[in-house]
């Protein structure tokens, strides 16, 4: 079973208490009325669904519920660190070695 | 207003005289190592509040409310459990009214009476580890779970709170819905963790 750190709770959790929700640092349009159709289903639907490193919310659902961040590999599902909602996406991951 | 007063007592009491027969009660299991009890209802409270409300709410609730994560308070009967970082579990077994008590607060804070949402278990004994641990994943041993910890988890496919008042005492709180469930399994564990 994968252990997460859940930063709220400040600790490693059981997966099953997780619940994944989709991918992260997606800003919602600030007037969502004059955004055109182009624009829009770019904001709505299109994800970058990348191989390797991606940036994902998670939500620790059967524990503080709490909505947070996570960058995972999504080849190994190795989880490379974790932070809480609302902070910007990290610059340095550790063991990235850039 | 003096005869509405009274008028009201009696209703209240009329309401009080009715029998309340909590979900599975009396269907206690005794096992060589570990003993499940169903335990009696209790007053329960769902709070949420942010930082800054938090001192007026633990003065009118008479206990300091936690805000370190997977910790509880305990005071005269009343528990509050750390559910996140602006959630708390509160619940009574003094039968004291928690919402009176949170209405007395001024600050601002969200209160739910869950009283008969949730239907709470018992396991206890040298084997109660074990009994929860069939259908937590979490680590429950006395290092990662000591006394006081509390969380809220899953067991089996059905969300509990978890909260240990002793070394060999776990409280198992589940939804009424589910509790079935939860004793049964609990049930089932508690037969495999006396071998």
């Amino acid at each position: 079973m994968l252990l997460i750190h859940c930063p709220y709770c400040e600790e490693e959790r059981p997966e099953l208490e997780f619940r994944n929700a989709g991918e992260a640092h997606i800003a919602r349009p600030a007037n969502i009325v004059a955004e055109s159709d182009e624009d829009f289903e770019k904001f709505f639907f299109i994800r970058a669904n990348t191989k390797g490193l991606v940036y994902e919310r998670w939500r620790h659902v059967h524990g503080c519920a709490r909505f947070f961040n996570a960058v995972r590999d999504s080849v190994s599902d190795k989880f490379i660190m974790t932070y809480k909602a609302g902070e910007p996406k990290p610059k340095k991951l550790p063991g990235a070695g850039k | 207003m003096a005869k509405a007063a009274v008028k009201k007592a009696a209703s209240a009491q009329a309401v009080a005289s009715v029998e309340r027969r909590p979900a599975l009660a009396g269907n206690d299991v005794s096992g060589p190592n570990v003993k499940i009890t169903v335990l009696p209802p209790a007053e329960r409270l769902s709070l949420r509040a942010p930082e800054a409300s938090v001192a007026s709410l633990s003065r009118a609730l008479g206990l300091t409310l936690p805000q370190k994560p997977k910790t509880s308070a305990s005071k005269n009967g009343r528990t509050a459990l750390w559910l996140g970082p602006d959630e708390w579990f509160i619940f009574d077994e003094a039968g004291g009214d928690l919402l009176a008590d949170c209405a007395k607060a001024k600050a601002m804070h969200s209160a739910v009476g869950v009283s008969h949402r949730n239907v709470a278990f018992a396991v206890s004994g040298p084997g109660g580890e074990a009994t929860v641990s069939a259908g937590c994943p979490q680590d429950l041993s006395l290092d990662a779970f000591p006394v006081g910890a509390s969380t809220r988890t899953v067991f089996g496919k059905s969300e509990i709170l978890l909260y240990r008042p002793a070394a060999y005492t776990f409280r198992v709180e589940c939804w009424r819905s589910f509790s079935d469930y939860v004793f049964t399994f609990l049930k089932d564990a508690a037969r495999d963790a006396a071998v």
